[in-house]
């Protein structure tokens, strides 16, 4: 009997994330990876580096002191010295104690210099949730994309982390790349095995539907396709959007969907004020002024620290997202 | 021991950096270079040092106060000031300035405007250099990092002296120390002003020595080179000098005690040097002059150079944000 080669594999999103690392590493020997405890047995906080370092060396796969400026501005420099290294900052909180390195150094290099140095860095940061508190949890991305110089990237589904991983690593660009551990463990999919690239600056529409789009990344695809789901049920049409970069932004196929519904929603985990629907919202109007039947709605999470208290709403839920478009609808 | 034709170089490299960093603070002051622009007076003896210390394949991590060692490492003068002017022929086309000079063709890899973030830098680039190995005539290369006083005081610095001493990495951390951070005198700033002191508290060689004499400094600098590139580890390097002018090109320095200043100003490093090598007999005094008349033309040429450098091309606005293909369209910008 022929033994066929299955062409995609059901995996968790941290498995698919193991995957790409364990590729890229095995198809250059320039990418490299430091953080805090990223080197067996443990293989990371997460256990997403599992396995690398008995297989590529210290060397390669370089447990760091904790020092978050150290990691990201060593990986500047090895970036610059012809590596790629893949630098990983456990929670996205930390990345306000290396901001220097990755706002003034990484995104900036490759301008100021006139293009003579190239910081082809990948920065990988994960996202806890509330049982963390609000020095674990925060959605910074916003701020991020503030920063002309870097790219931002966020999967929502296993395969998307694994395609979207790769070509973080290939680009000749820093890249940011962010794990919602809610979705690290719990998010499961098809991923395609072997090599796989999702291009940067390409958004999915996950559900076609002619209503409204609501538009979202990250772990609030799940929260858009429940409320999809259950509209669909009530006779609405609802077409959901997964960004899966921030930057560079999909605005093409946004305003696309958007002339089409007419409506809109921008749905996201990070705040609503300046948050980057902020900046979606604002977009549509200016291309879509005349064609949008109600204004441009933002879902996101209000003005306050993360709560840790569980009973205190903070990210928008499915209901939410069904009420908002019950609005733009006039129901 | 340096030979003569050292010494003479390391005499023409302390002369052209005195008489560019002269000439760009009264250009400064004359208005006609708008610039951020940071003297090197007091340096010229530590990057003189470097000039000669130096070997090819060794790369440079500097900050704002870069002239002299961007000229130590051998950088175009021409192009160097065209940049502190932002102009088209400028080594990174304009867009970097004074603070950022970057000039890959000679190694000199990044500047930073911001104090002490190029010591973690450095810190990679002697991780690439250690995980390459040696080139093929058996020699490492090493990286040098330059920073003031100032800069051993913010957390950058802490973290990037443990990670060198820990991975034993191919790095001179040269502490440029000119006694003062912006305003502030070091002992105003600084529990400890032994700061080769604290460096060996990392686990690595730290040596402090006078930056008044290029020669001393040479030997040191040379010592910690050769250290990186045979793989025996990070050296720390305290040149002692006295900033010789205010903290920027427009700067007031009433401040500065003037005894102190003038102390320090009797050790000023060309006159000093001259006077040296004609005690010595080690350069004549005819070959002084000719060095000295040289340098001055190089710099004129320069500025002229510079000043008729066009300006940098709007349609360069957008180019290396990022690399070539990635579209800045849902960013605002449609080509
Ligand atoms: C992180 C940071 N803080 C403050 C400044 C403002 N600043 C510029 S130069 C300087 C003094 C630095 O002193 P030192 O490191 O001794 O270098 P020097 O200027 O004397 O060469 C300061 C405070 C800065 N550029 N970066």
């Amino acid at each position: 009997m022929n033994e066929q080669t299955p062409l995609t594999e059901t995996m968790t999103m941290a498995a698919a994330l193991n995957s790409a690392l364990h590729l890229a590493m095995d198809a250059d020997s320039k990418v490299l990876l430091l953080g805090e405890d990223v080197a067996d047995p443990i293989g990371g906080v997460l256990k997403i580096s599992k396995g690398l370092s008995t297989k590529y060396g210290r060397d390669r796969v370089r447990p760091t002191p904790i020092a978050e400026s150290g990691i990201i501005g060593a990986a500047v420099g090895l970036a610059l010295g012809g590596y790629k290294p893949i630098a990983e900052i456990m929670f996205m909180d930390f990345t306000t104690v290396c901001l220097d390195q990755i706002v003034n150094h990484a995104a900036k290099l490759r301008y100021m210099s006139g293009g003579h140095t190239a910081v082809p860095l990948t920065i990988r940061t994960g996202v806890g949730t509330r049982r963390f508190g609000a020095q674990h949890a925060q959605n910074l991305e916003a701020w991020f994309m503030h920063t002309p110089g870097i790219k931002v990237v966020v999967p929502a589904t296993a395969a998307d982390a694994k395609g979207l991983l790769m070509s973080c690593i290939d680009d000749p660009d820093p890249c940011l790349f962010i794990e919602h551990f809610d979705l690290v463990f719990t998010q499961k999919d098809e991923v395609p095995v072997g090599e796989h690239r999702v291009p940067l600056g390409q958004a999915a529409i996950r559900r076609p539907g002619d209503q409204v789009t609501v538009i979202t990344y990250g772990t609030q695809v799940r929260t858009a396709m429940a409320a999809a789901q259950e509209l669909a049920e009530q006779g609405i049409s609802v077409e959901v959007i997964d960004l899966r970069t921030l930057v560079p932004l999909d605005m093409d196929t946004v305003l696309e969907s958007v002339e089409k519904t007419r409506r809109a929603v921008v749905l996201h985990d990070a705040h609503t004020f300046c948050g980057p629907g902020a900046e979606l919202a604002a977009q549509i109007t200016e291309n879509l002024w005349g064609e949008l039947l109600a204004p441009v709605l933002r879902l996101g999470a209000g003005y306050s620290p993360v709560p840790f208290a569980a009973g205190l709403d903070f990210h928008p839920t499915a209901d939410d997202v069904v009420a908002a478009v019950g609005q733009l609808l006039g129901r | 021991m340096l030979t003569t034709s050292e010494l003479q170089d390391m005499y023409r490299l302390m002369a052209l950096i005195t008489a560019t960093s002269n000439r760009a603070c009264a250009e400064v002051k004359a208005g006609s270079l708008q610039s951020a622009f940071y003297p090197v007076r007091g340096l010229e003896g530590v990057c003189a040092a470097l000039g000669v210390a130096k070997q090819p394949g060794d790369q440079l991590v500097s900050t704002y106060r870069s002239l002299g060692d961007a000229l130590a490492w051998g950088s175009d003068l021409r192009r160097v000031i065209a940049e502190i002017y932002g102009r088209a022929d400028g080594v990174c086309g304009g867009k970097g300035g004074p603070m950022h000079l970057h000039d890959t063709s000679v190694g000199y890899m990044t500047s930073t405007g911001i104090v002490g973030s190029g010591i973690p830098i450095a810190v990679g680039l002697g991780i690439a250099a250690q995980l390459d190995g040696p080139n093929s005539n058996g020699t490492g290369r090493a990286v040098v990092t330059t920073f003031g006083d100032g800069a051993t005081s913010i957390g950058a610095f802490h973290e990037g002296m443990n990670m060198a001493a820990l991975w034993k990495l191919p790095v001179l951390f040269l502490c440029q120390n000119n006694q003062w951070g912006e305003h502030t005198p070091i002992a105003e700033y600084a529990g400890s002003t032994d700061l080769a002191g604290r460096a060996a508290s990392y686990g690595m060689t730290a040596v402090k020595v006078d930056g008044f004499d290029p020669v001393a400094t040479a030997d040191v600098l040379r010592e910690a080179l050769e250290r990186a590139r045979s793989d025996g580890g990070p050296t720390f390097v305290e040149a002692m000098t006295y900033r010789l002018t205010g903290h920027s090109g427009s700067a007031d320095y009433s401040y500065m005690p003037a005894e102190e200043l003038a102390a320090a100003l009797e050790r000023d490093p060309v006159p000093s040097f001259r006077r040296a090598m004609l005690t010595s007999g080690q350069i004549s005094e005819a070959d002084l002059d000719s060095i000295e008349a040289s340098v001055a033309a190089t710099v004129d040429d320069a500025f002229t150079f510079a000043q008729a450098s066009p300006e940098v091309e709007g349609h360069l606005r957008y180019r290396d944000v990022f690399a070539e293909g990635a579209s800045l369209a849902g960013m605002g910008v449609r080509a």
